[in-house]
């Protein structure tokens, strides 16, 4: 069973498709990259998975359970990570996550070690009491990284987390999540950035609200490199 | 505890949070009903002149009259301000962070709602206590009657403003709110003057003013300071919450809603 199924997805905003058709599952303890260049449905996508948007059509199933049917399990069993920063900056770590847990419905006993688990497996367990706001910008990612594991979810979806950070921190919160999808965890990271992706790792390419490549990012590419594929494929160059 | 309630809780405790945090919000919030209950009843007291009514049972100050409308007034913008942290939460990510929770949908906007009930009933009471010094009193159990028709007031008007943000797309379109429902629903009630003084000067608006929902806010205050409850009053209020409430559920349906529209 996949631990993330999309069938048939169609979604539009009036006369404008943002998804044409899209299907493609991702199995458990994979790390699924959603490449795609800006404008390509991306975010639309990760909408309609998490549940903020209805599509008209098509299917979304998240650890077996039907985003459709039975919206609260799926929640339940998701992890998000949002391009936008969704953090409270004037309290502490700690604060925010507590926050967090309640939102999952988890008393203060039971979250207060699945929180210093959290943190402490993207290395953020020291910072706990400082506020957000004096975080830069690498930690605030990881906090919210951590933070989408509270619950300890099956399926961890991101979109574009790493916007905006350099190259080094990049890297590592990239390698973090890679962590986590060898753990078992099925990962879902949206990104326009070829350097983020492992050669083993899977690839749906959406571009133009359609899916036009599936596969293991080595498979897809052949003799070229990952980034010369992705340009030519939405015919960037 | 049981799951929703823990979350009720701790969206509760992060809006009293923000807040204390904001020191300068709960001056503003206290600042306003005082400049018009010094500054602006000052003035009326001579100019208007006020005939025995319900739930008063003899001649009262303009001041006593207005203290209930200032209460609502407490509200109003409370509600206004917390539709406003809502679009902000909206533009910052922190409401997709709410809606993605597990628990029901309307049960999270319920408790944001709840949430914004209970910071306004604090700059209420830190308004009458105020009030109080400057020798503007009431009946001590009117103090503790209030509370539940606070209640239902500020989850009226909160609705109002979740209702609005489900419409709004940004903060800049914020400004229109004030001078489209705040101010019109604010003047045209019974928070600064009787309906019968209204009516000596225009009938239309002596009906626009029996029909506002805030109108019915203010007199159900007004009439719990005095150990009555105004029925037609709590009957609007309740039902107005109710119809506020449904249709906010819908604005922040995924299927239904505006933010389908608010995600172009």
């Amino acid at each position: 069973m996949s631990a993330i199924s999309v069938q048939n997805l169609n979604f539009a905003y009036g006369n404008k498709t943002a998804l044409n058709d899209v299907s493609f599952d991702v199995g458990a303890g994979r790390f699924c990259a959603l490449l795609g260049p800006n404008g390509a449905g991306k975010s639309t996508l990760f909408s309609v998975l998490t549940g903020l948007l209805s599509p008209p059509s098509g299917r979304v199933s998240l650890a077996g359970h039907d985003m459709g049917n039975h919206p609260r399990r799926a929640l339940a069993s998701m992890g998000v990570v949002f391009q936008q920063p969704s953090l409270d900056l004037d309290v502490s770590v700690s604060e925010n996550m507590h926050y967090f847990a309640a939102l999952q419905g988890l008393t203060k006993h039971t979250a207060a070690p699945r929180i210093q688990e959290a943190l402490e497996k993207l290395s953020m367990y020291e910072r706990r009491d400082e506020k957000v706001r004096q975080l830069n910008g690498g930690h605030r990612r990881r906090m919210e990284i951590a933070r989408a594991l509270i619950h300890q979810p099956q399926v961890l979806l991101l979109d574009e987390p790493t916007v905006g950070l350099d190259a080094a921190t990049r890297h590592a919160i990239t390698d973090h999540v890679h962590e986590l999808a060898a753990d078992g965890m099925a990962v879902l990271w949206a990104t326009h950035l070829v350097d983020e992706i492992n050669d083993d790792d899977k690839v749906v390419l959406l571009h133009q609200s359609k899916i036009i490549a599936e596969g293991t990012a080595q498979n897809l590419r052949k003799s070229q490199t990952l980034d010369e594929w992705f340009q030519q494929s939405t015919g960037a160059t | 505890m049981n799951a929703a309630l823990i979350a009720m809780l701790a969206i509760i405790r992060r809006e009293m949070l923000r807040f204390v945090g904001q020191r300068s919000r709960f001056l503003a919030a206290l600042v306003r009903p005082l400049v018009w209950l010094v500054v602006f009843a000052a003035g009326f007291r001579a100019a208007l002149g006020l005939s025995i009514m319900p739930p008063y049972q003899t001649y009262i100050t303009y001041e006593v009259y207005i203290i209930p409308g200032l209460c609502g007034m407490i509200q109003l913008f409370n509600g206004m301000q917390s539709s406003l942290s809502l679009v902000y939460d909206q533009e910052m990510g922190s409401m997709r962070l709410l809606l993605t929770s597990p628990l029901p949908r309307w049960w999270l906007l319920f408790s944001k709602l709840v949430a914004g009930v209970c910071v306004s009933l604090l700059q209420v009471y830190a308004f009458l206590i105020i009030a109080a010094l400057f020798g503007i009193t009431f009946p001590v159990f009117g103090y503790f009657l209030i509370l539940p028709f606070l209640i239902l007031s500020g989850l009226m008007l909160g609705a109002l403003g979740m209702l609005l943000s489900s419409t709004i797309k940004q903060l800049e379109n914020f400004a229109g709110v004030m001078n489209f429902v705040i101010f019109p629903m604010f003047f045209m009630s019974t928070a600064l003057y009787p309906l019968w003084k209204m009516a000596e000067s225009s009938q239309i608006l002596s009906t626009i003013c029996a029909w506002n929902p805030f109108s019915h806010a203010v007199e159900l205050i007004r009439f719990a300071l005095y150990g009555q409850v105004n029925m037609i009053a709590l009957s609007v209020v309740v039902a107005t919450f109710v119809v506020f409430m449904w249709a906010s559920v819908i604005g922040y349906d995924p299927a239904r809603g505006m933010m389908r529209k608010k995600a172009r």
